[in-house]
């Protein structure tokens, strides 16, 4: 199975090391992983904020760069939702034969991280050690875009030494919302206000998600109010050996 | 889209855009406390009377199909209701927009018999589509006195604010407030609260009843909305909780019913299906306690003479949209609004439009143009929540994006220069494009971060736009490696 990464470009620019955690778990379980050079981005800021004729070269280059993958493993369920739900529509806005049969095919090789481990690989024990509290905050793009359910979950219940708390209110937006964070800053605010209220009272040391973006907000709130709680993308969680070595 | 009239009413009222109204809401301790309970509340008795039918998700998608349906034929609908409803003895009317709609009403009412007095005063069941043509106002201005007997309308137009939510309009209201809205202002408009009024939601609800009474005993007129209406035997429907819409409705000598034109729908069998739908997925109930309907004329029982005008208001012009659109099949069951994250720490008045919530950002800027209403799509965090709780899905987010769309457009097109938003995301694309220069961008921010960032390695403060982020929010200093630089480090050259 040829299996390529898509990092993603905010995970190669701020959040590297959840990359380097894919990869870790990866080639634990025996997987070789490509990283083809020439990816950058899924579009989804410029698509969603309404600049759709930019996020026309990404899209195509998307479809290229991954082309003749078996397997394209992406650690944000928020981009894995942008090209599987918006690629073919914009390919198909633009009526471009030969784009809307590159983006069809290469789109049901797309796997946000979990889903490729729970339900292509089988496994839910990926062999990691992580002796902290922790809590899982399910995003809303892994909730009501991929529909992860509860594969994150089953995949943290299988981490050695870990003690996962429940998370209070956990389906509920955390305010984030791509450039909602920036236009409409106080309501962003307000809402992330209650997510940093509920991570808190679980008294956990880390809270973890299936995307750096949700995790960048919630984590940029709470060192702003030196919470003691940090928060780390659940790839890092399931690449961790601590104390074994 | 009608972006340079006024015909259209109250649909946009020109408020501060989004995020300067929100600012003033997030600021009302009292409003966030009643929204913050009545929105949980009232989520999770959705949640249940939802998740007890077994076939929720197939009704929620029969809905939906309906309603696709009747959007694509609704002038063969139409015109079957228009002739049912006429052959059963009542009359319809087309207004184009509301400010016709309203002379047609206030046509009506002067006709409507009487004495004098009677010609100047109506009674009203709580409608959406009479707020959206602004009825009360412009019958104000002809000397016609409406008034509001739903429980929360009352309270609203007797202390003349505006309605905050669909089904729970006075929901920024307090027990207090209200006690002391009755006492003082009851008394202007008809029967006066007792002296000693308390803020028991008994006697307050007594207050209301006993100064309704009045009003029902004594008008010749009513006005409505209509939830529904049948279009093969031209019946009308009215869903409520009070049984004050069904006083109204069959009361006084002459109905007038207001309906926007997609509440329209195939057939009378229909209305088991939205019957479900609506109840449980707006108040959380199985059932609505009281339904109204009624198929034009009967002799000797209800009123004699009955009127449906048929608003269209811009409708029409949504139609054309087949993204949009789906926004038309909207029941006005709330639910969006209560499950919205954005609508919970607002509120209803920040959306600048009798339809507020996800429903209202998505609707206002398509009835009153998306120049007008242009913040409106981006009061969203495209959480999805809205789409998963609709009876009959409509896909929210995906009309915001679009929507997002066509105001960048508009944006385009109106100015000479672009938005500084569009230089950054046109930059950002040419970036995105192209792995080199992202490379580069990924070393120089590397560089900057360890500059800017301040103790802790953490950066406190960005410039420009993105102010409003780092105001509340610490950013991670860009690593000294990005992932691509260390996978070339690290697997390439191994
Ligand atoms: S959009 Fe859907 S959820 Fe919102 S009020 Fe209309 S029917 Fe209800």
């Amino acid at each position: 199975m040829r299996i390529g990464l898509f990092v993603t470009c905010l995970n190669d620019t701020l959040f590297p090391g959840t990359g380097r955690a894919v990869v870790t778990v990866l080639e634990r379980l025996g997987h070789t992983v490509e990283f083809p050079r020439d990816q950058t981005c899924c579009a989804q800021m410029h698509f969603n904020t309404g600049y759709r004729p930019e996020s026309v070269p990404m899209v195509a280059r998307f479809a290229r760069v991954f082309a003749g993958y078996d397997a394209i493993v992406t650690p944000s369920a928020s981009c894995a939702a942008m090209i599987r739900d918006n690629h073919p529509v914009l390919a198909e806005q633009l009526g471009d034969a030969a784009l809307r049969e590159a983006v069809a095919d290469v789109v049901p090789a797309v796997h946000e991280l979990t889903e490729f481990l729970v339900d292509v690989l089988g496994v839910t024990d990926v062999g990691a050690v992580f002796p902290h509290r922790v809590t899982y905050h399910p995003t809303c793009h892994s909730l009501r875009g991929v529909r992860l359910g509860d594969r994150p979950l089953r995949l943290l219940r299988a981490v050695k030494g870990i003690d996962l708390v429940d998370l209070a209110a956990a389906d509920a937006c955390c305010g984030f919302g791509g450039t909602f964070a920036v236009k409409n800053a106080d309501t962003s605010t307000a809402i992330l206000a209650d997510k940093m209220t509920t991570v808190m009272s679980t008294g956990a040391e880390v809270l973890c998600a299936a995307d750096n973006s949700c995790l960048m907000h919630i984590g940029g709130g709470l060192v702003r109010l030196n919470s003691g709680v940090r928060t780390l993308h659940l790839a890092e969680i399931l690449a961790a050996t601590e104390g074994t070595r | 889209m009608t972006d340079d009239s006024d015909h259209d009413g109250r649909v946009w009222l020109g408020t501060p855009a989004f995020p300067e109204a929100a600012r003033s809401a997030l600021a009302d301790t009292r409003l966030r406390h009643n929204l913050r309970h009545a929105t949980t509340t009232i989520r999770a008795k959705r949640l249940d009377a939802t998740g007890e039918v077994p076939h929720w998700e197939e009704l929620r998608e029969a809905g939906a199909a309906i309603k696709r349906r009747t959007t694509r034929h609704l002038a063969h609908y139409l015109e079957q209701l228009e002739a049912n409803v006429t052959a059963a003895g009542g009359t319809v009317h087309w207004a184009t927009d509301a400010a016709e709609a309203n002379r047609i009403v206030e046509r009506l009412v002067r006709a409507g018999g009487g004495g004098e007095a009677e010609r100047h005063e109506v009674v009203k069941v709580k409608s959406m589509a009479t707020q959206e043509i602004g009825l009360n106002e412009a019958l104000a201005a002809a000397g016609i006195t409406a008034y509001e007997t739903d429980l929360a309308e009352l309270i609203v137009q007797l202390g003349q604010d505006r309605p905050s939510h669909i089904l729970v309009p006075a929901i920024h209201r307090n027990r207090a407030e209200i006690r002391e809205i009755f006492a003082e202002r009851m008394g202007e408009r008809g029967r006066a609260a007792p002296a000693d009024l308390t803020d028991d939601p008994k006697a307050l609800a007594e207050a209301a009843r006993l100064h309704l009474r009045e009003k029902f005993l004594t008008a010749r007129v009513a006005i409505s909305g209509a939830n529904f209406a049948a279009a093969d035997t031209g019946t009308i429907a009215v869903v409520e909780s009070e049984g004050n819409g069904r006083m109204c409705l069959t009361l006084p000598e002459t109905l007038i019913t207001v309906m926007g034109i997609e509440k329209v729908v195939p057939s009378f069998a229909d209305l088991e299906l939205f019957l479900q739908l609506l109840p449980r997925s707006s108040t959380g109930e199985r059932m609505n306690p009281y339904t109204s309907l009624w198929t034009g004329v009967t002799p000797g029982d209800g009123p004699q003479d009955f009127h449906l005008i048929l608003l269209d208001n811009g409708r029409t012009d949504v139609l054309k949209d087949t993204v949009g659109r789906q926004a038309l099949a909207c029941i006005r069951c709330s639910a969006c609004l209560n499950v919205c994250p954005v609508y919970e720490r607002t509120g209803g008045h920040a959306y600048g439009s009798v339809y507020p919530g996800p429903i209202g950002a998505v609707l206002t800027p398509q009835l009153a143009g998306v120049r007008r209403a242009a913040s409106l799509p981006f009061a969203s965090t495209l959480c999805g929540a809205c789409y998963d709780a609709c009876p009959v899905k409509i896909d929210i987010p995906e009309i915001l994006v679009h929507l997002r769309a066509k105001v960048v457009e508009a944006k385009r097109d109106d100015r000479a220069l672009p938005t500084p938003e569009a230089l950054a995301m046109k930059a950002a694309s040419t970036v995105l494009d192209s792995p080199g220069l992202l490379g580069v961008a990924q070393r120089a921010a590397a560089a900057g971060g360890r500059l800017t960032s301040g103790r802790g390695g953490r950066i406190r403060r960005l410039p420009g736009p993105l102010g409003g982020w780092s105001a509340t929010r610490d950013t991670p200093p860009p690593p000294r490696e990005s992932f691509r630089a260390w996978w070339r480090e690290n697997r390439e050259e191994r």
